[in-house]
């Protein structure tokens, strides 16, 4: 048995030695290979890009590797989602071109990002918004109005039974059941968790006191689910369980909440998500084309719907070789164009960028330059 | 065999000899050279994690406050797989090995070596997906009826994942590898002891606990310690199937989390300090799974002696 043991590590270090093998790989063919010809941005590209990162953009890269391919015969992007951290980990030490994740930089992260990036350091772009839907299986109920105090109160186990007064008030008219409240988490670290936990510290203080985090407090009694598939299943098959998820992964016969902003309450959808994207504010020193977002989840914007995952794709202001420029750019200025995102919309059921911010993303793209 | 044979192949032989030996060295030497890397690893990559202070740990009370629960947690799901699995799987072996007809025993010695097979995944989906949903009304039944015992303590959880659904699903899993072990060791029972038993006017029952279980009982356990292994280190079923959270005694509610499915679920997007920590986790479960081995190892070595082998 020890034998077996020790063979699966063994394995397993092979792996790991070979995918960091294949990863330096890549990261060599992008910044030496030649291009056909002068190249210059615009044209056709040629060459690797090694990106490392969220699992959450996993869908929606994988439309635009497949497309950006498609429509550079030369070039190929090569994405491995394992995990924001990593990726930004990543792209800190050089491994990889960009890192895609759920988080825009940490400070710290910034300041280390000029040692290979260059004085600008990393900009981040974002490429991929999510609305996060709050999921509920109730016999014959396909929405109810919810308020941020309520959700959190919901998610910490304090509403025991559906009837409770408290969404009853919110919900005149509908006939809740005497039906046991059952909330449902992701037993993983994700970007959902981290972005609904944030939501609701920002939007519920008094009631949730845990901080924003990936991981669910772990003080909380409730069920939980492996990945947004597992909670939706779990859900699916248990009456009167309530969890989160990515708005495209939530069917069949789960009803979703509409969200209390302001003083009228916001349904789900890919124009709300981008609207309360929108109402966010830069975050404060970056250099000047960074577009880290941070998301105001106390908005009062009308139609805003602010429970929403954004991520970025990390990329440096300054590459070491021309080809490596050419290629970033080519495929982030696609990523956030009109077609890159209807690709991600069409497959992963993301929210667009909002014609604003694609253009400002746009922008900070065409600044990405060789270092000088 | 002749002389003059023994002689035209010994310069051969000789060197033969040599290379095979020097072979199985480098084999035996590898396989001790990769233990020794993996546990340098984890140690060298956990120490950042012993030695943070303790509010930088996840959970903010230290690594052994955060280590400890899911050690018992781990623990507790093992215990109950062997629990359910290590007499089923005896009954199994021994009808195979001496009540079965013949052909009935081969085919169904071949379907439970080909549960062995199945992987660890579609057991954790069946778990999460069916078993859990449909064990529940059970679990509602233990929380009303039994629920004066702490481990079936209520509420139920509403959607049956539970520690003991966990269990279970892992108790399946080491079945096979329990009654293969088990079924060998049975099958090589001296047919004497088996026979003057017999002709000393035993019934079957007793001659199989005179002569069978004796001889056989360190093998049963090194069997179950296998199974033991198996379970203690299972990951994807476990991370399926367990709605996990804090330590809690009874079975019947969501809580408690092994370390193997605690390392799958929070690595993929972990990083710095956390890496760390769920290193220092598998650190733990490497310890465990060594001292599991150790203490077999030694049961077995006590138990030689009196058993019918000798």
């Amino acid at each position: 048995m020890k034998a077996l043991r020790i063979g699966r590590h063994a394995a397993i270090a092979v792996i790991a030695a070979g995918a960091l093998a294949l990863t330096s790989c890549g990261s060599d063919n992008a910044t030496g290979t030649a291009p056909a010809g002068g190249q210059t941005s615009g044209t056709k590209v040629t060459g690797t890009l090694t990106g490392i990162g969220s699992s959450a953009q996993g869908a929606a890269m994988d439309a635009w590797k497949t497309e950006f391919a498609a429509a550079n015969p030369g070039a190929t992007v090569q994405y491995s989602p394992d995990g924001s951290g990593a990726g930004r980990k990543a792209l800190l030490d050089g491994s990889a071109q960009f890192a895609g994740t759920d988080a825009y930089l940490k400070d710290d992260e910034y300041e280390s990002s000029k040692e290979i990036c260059g004085p600008d350091g990393a900009i981040n772009i974002p490429v991929y918004i999510s609305p996060i839907a709050v999921a509920f299986n109730l016999p014959g109920i396909s929405e109810l109005k919810l308020d941020a105090a309520t959700v959190a109160k919901i998610f910490r186990g304090e509403i025991a039974k559906w009837n409770d007064p408290a969404i009853a008030a919110l919900n005149e008219g509908v006939e809740l059941p005497d039906l046991k409240v059952t909330p449902v988490n992701r037993s993983d670290d994700s970007g959902t968790t981290s972005n609904f936990t944030d939501y609701l510290a920002a939007a519920a203080p008094e009631v949730w006191t845990d901080k924003s985090s990936g991981v669910w407090p772990a003080s909380l009694q409730g069920e939980n689910a492996k990945g947004t598939s597992g909670v939706v299943k779990t859900v699916t098959d248990t009456p009167g369980a309530v969890t989160y998820a990515d708005d495209s992964a939530v069917g069949g016969d789960l009803g979703v909440a509409q969200i209390k902003v302001g003083e009228s309450f916001t349904t789900i959808s890919a124009e709300a998500a981008a609207k309360a994207v929108d109402a966010g504010s830069p975050v404060e020193g970056r250099s000047a084309n960074d577009l880290s977002i941070k998301l105001d989840r106390k908005t009062t914007a009308e139609g805003a719907y602010p429970i929403v995952l954004v991520s970025f794709h990390a990329v440096c202001s300054t590459y070491d070789s021309q080809e490596t420029v050419d290629l970033v750019k080519a495929f982030e200025s696609y990523v956030v164009s009109e077609e890159g995102q209807q690709a991600a919309a069409d497959s992963a059921k993301s929210a667009p960028l909002s014609s604003e911010l694609a253009e400002k993303a746009t922008k900070a793209i065409e600044s990405i330059k060789v270092k000088s | 065999m002749t002389a003059t044979s023994l002689t035209s192949t010994q310069g051969a032989g000789r060197a033969g000899d040599k290379v095979f030996s020097t072979a199985a060295l480098a084999a035996g030497c590898f396989i001790l050279a990769v233990l020794f890397g993996v546990a340098l690893f984890l140690v060298v990559q956990a120490i950042p994690a012993l030695t943070a202070p303790a509010a930088e740990i996840q959970g903010g009370e230290g690594f052994f406050a955060y280590i400890w629960p899911i050690v018992i947690g781990t623990i507790i799901a093992a215990a109950i797989a062997l629990v359910i699995a290590t007499p089923i799987a005896i009954g199994v072996a021994l009808f195979i090995s001496h009540f079965a007809p013949r052909r009935l025993a081969s085919g169904l010695g071949y379907v439970v070596d080909l549960l062995a097979a199945i992987p660890s995944v579609i057991y954790g989906a069946w778990g999460a997906a069916f078993l859990a949903k449909e064990i529940s009304p059970a679990y509602n039944w233990l929380a009303a009826n039994m629920g004066w015992l702490p481990i079936f303590q209520g509420p139920a959880s509403a959607t049956g994942k539970t520690i003991l659904t966990a269990g279970i699903v892992l108790s399946v899993m080491v079945l096979p590898i329990i009654t293969s072990l088990s079924r060998e060791i049975f099958l090589q029972t001296p047919k004497l002891h088996e026979e003057a038993a017999l002709a000393l006017g035993a019934t079957r029952w007793e001659m199989i606990k005179m002569s069978v279980f004796p001889f056989a009982r360190p093998g049963i356990i090194s069997a179950v310690m296998l199974g033991l292994g198996r379970a203690l280190g299972e990951t994807m079923a476990v991370a399926l199937v367990l709605s996990s959270g804090a330590l809690t005694a009874s079975l019947i509610q969501s809580g408690n989390q092994t370390i193997a499915a605690e390392i799958a679920l929070n690595f993929p997007e972990a990083s710095g300090l956390k890496v760390s920590t769920l290193i220092a986790a598998g650190l733990v479960l490497f310890i465990i799974t060594l001292a599991v081995n150790m203490i077999a190892r030694w049961i077995i070595s006590r138990h030689k002696e009196f058993s019918g082998a000798n």
